[in-house]
């Protein structure tokens, strides 16, 4: 543990040396403000007409801040991730392979999962703060208008989740190979296919389209955002990500029977 | 201290070493040589512990790198031909992370650091960014890397690659100094520094042991180069008398 907690460090030093860190921040929250600006202005606008039709209550119980703001902006949010985490989690294991300080710790007393669990930590740490700072959009909400917390809060649990799973996918194609733009080029393949994989669920029957609507990413996600924390995101979400932990632990222990 | 026996290492369809067994005691300074390509780093990378072997056994002080992988790695400290450095860190931050993953205790950290500092001559380049040294840094940063757990075996892959002469000379020092209750396996193509620094030398050629003697056994009348040349192309016996010629 203590060893996956120093590689833990280093890694997430490493984020902050590199302009990498700063590049990944700077257009996450550009992104998410002009996201919100505009979710927010829009809102704004549709209050206006709403308003203007009294005699219909039921449009305005509809139109609320959750649904028409918050939950666009984490469901965007997620899509800038797709591309914005293999680009954090790329040089993990490619660059180690790379600069030949994979034998350093190769040859180390540590285990393989320390390694890979020190790795991801960082990476995940990495991701709390990135997700952790677009906190400032709903809470400009809250102070100036009346969303609903725990609605909120179930979303921000759905978009880390889908975010950690993201991380493990991009450490998995990571440890394939030495070379960073293959890791994340594969990592960004894989992240957007597993999000788009449930489109063809409508035709394809309802055994093939339970499994695809099922192996989803977008759809345990969508739950979480409309407030819905079940068992069953949540299993799915940690089987994905220990999944791809498990698989990366052992491809980079591959490298010892090669 | 290290007991290398039987061993092979196949990458697919090439072999890379066939059936090499050597010893090295403790406290001695064996010196490894070969051409390019005779399976030096291969080995070293086994007797690390980066790679297994097809087949055959390594023991270091009394522990099999395949059973006992974690004793041994605790116990050996590595030099790659192509030094392990973070170029993002700085010389400090890295050899605390080394010493931290190698299995220094925190309390311990400090001095090992401020040692391998002063035994490597890094103590003024301590806050430089390592992928701003120069190559003689880098390589001195890289040793120091291989010493800061106080190993009691040391596996140094080309240490002098790259150096100017001036380097050269201190590491050659270094390692001198190093030597004693420790047993150092060295990997180099330069003789002299075998000459000054290896009791013991073994001799590897197309993924086989050529010779496995003491320096003084082997160079009784001879230069090193001549004994070198003439276990190299020791199945040409043409080629071996033009060398031998060469030498003379």
């Amino acid at each position: 543990m203590r060893n996956a907690l120093t590689i833990a460090g280093k890694e997430l030093r490493s984020y902050f040396v590199s302009p990498i860190a700063y590049v990944v921040l700077t257009g996450f929250l550009l992104l998410g403000g002009w996201f919100f600006f505009n979710l927010l202005s829009r809102f704004q606008f549709l209050l206006g007409i709403y308003s203007a039709m009294r005699n219909n209550p039921e449009a305005q119980l509809r139109l609320n801040l959750n649904d028409f703001v918050i939950a666009p902006l984490l469901h965007n949010l997620s899509v800038v991730l797709v591309i914005l985490v293999p680009v954090i989690t790329m040089r993990s294991f490619a660059e180690e392979k790379r600069s030949g300080t994979y034998e350093l710790l190769m040859t180390s007393p540590l285990s393989i999962t320390e390694v890979v669990a020190g790795k991801f930590l960082g990476a995940f740490v990495f991701l709390l703060i990135m997700i952790g700072l677009t906190g400032v959009y709903p809470l400009i909400l809250l102070l100036f208008g009346n969303p609903e917390l725990g609605v909120i809060a179930a979303g921000y649990v759905g978009l880390l989740l889908i975010a950690t799973a993201f991380v493990s996918v991009g450490l998995l194609t990571s440890s394939f190979t030495e070379n960073q733009i293959i890791a994340a080029v594969s990592c960004l393949v894989l992240l957007l296919l597993l999000y788009v994989i449930s489109w063809p669920a409508e035709t394809a029957g309802p055994l093939l389209g339970g499994v695809l609507k099922y192996l989803s990413l977008t759809e345990h996600f969508g739950e979480m955002v409309k407030g819905v924390i079940d068992t069953k995101d949540l299993v799915y979400f940690f089987s994905v990500i220990l999944l791809a932990l498990f698989l990366t632990q052992r491809s980079v222990e591959s490298v010892r029977w090669r | 201290m290290i007991e290398v026996r039987n061993l092979t290492k196949r990458y697919g369809e090439l072999v890379a070493i066939r059936d090499i067994s050597f010893t090295a005691a403790t406290g001695q300074v064996l010196g490894f040589l070969g051409p390019n390509g005779a399976g030096k780093t291969t080995t070293m990378r086994i007797i690390t512990g980066f790679m297994p072997a097809t087949s055959g056994t390594v023991k270091v002080a009394g522990y099999d790198i395949f059973d006992d992988s974690y004793e041994v790695r605790k116990r050996i400290g590595y030099l790659p031909e192509n030094p392990p450095l973070y170029g993002d860190m700085t010389v400090e931050s890295y050899l605390r992370f080394v010493g931290r993953i190698r299995g220094v205790s925190k309390a311990e950290l400090g001095d090992a650091v401020d040692r391998v500092l002063h035994t490597c001559g890094l103590t003024g380049v301590i806050d430089r960014g390592i992928g701003h040294l120069s190559k003689g840094y880098r390589q001195r940063v890289g040793l120091a890397q291989a010493l800061i757990h106080n190993p009691s075996v040391l596996v140094l892959d080309e240490p002098t690659i790259g150096l100017d002469p001036r380097q050269i000379i201190d590491i050659r020092t270094l390692i001198k100094h190093l030597a004693g209750e420790r047993t150092v396996i060295l990997s180099t193509h330069i003789l002299p520094e075998v000459s000054q620094l290896c009791e013991k030398v073994v001799i590897i050629n197309e993924g086989r042991i050529a010779v496995e003697d003491t320096l003084s056994n082997l160079t009784q009348g001879m230069s090193l180069e001549q004994v070198f040349l003439r276990y190299i192309t020791k199945d040409i016996p043409e080629a071996r008398g033009a060398a031998e010629e060469a030498v003379a």
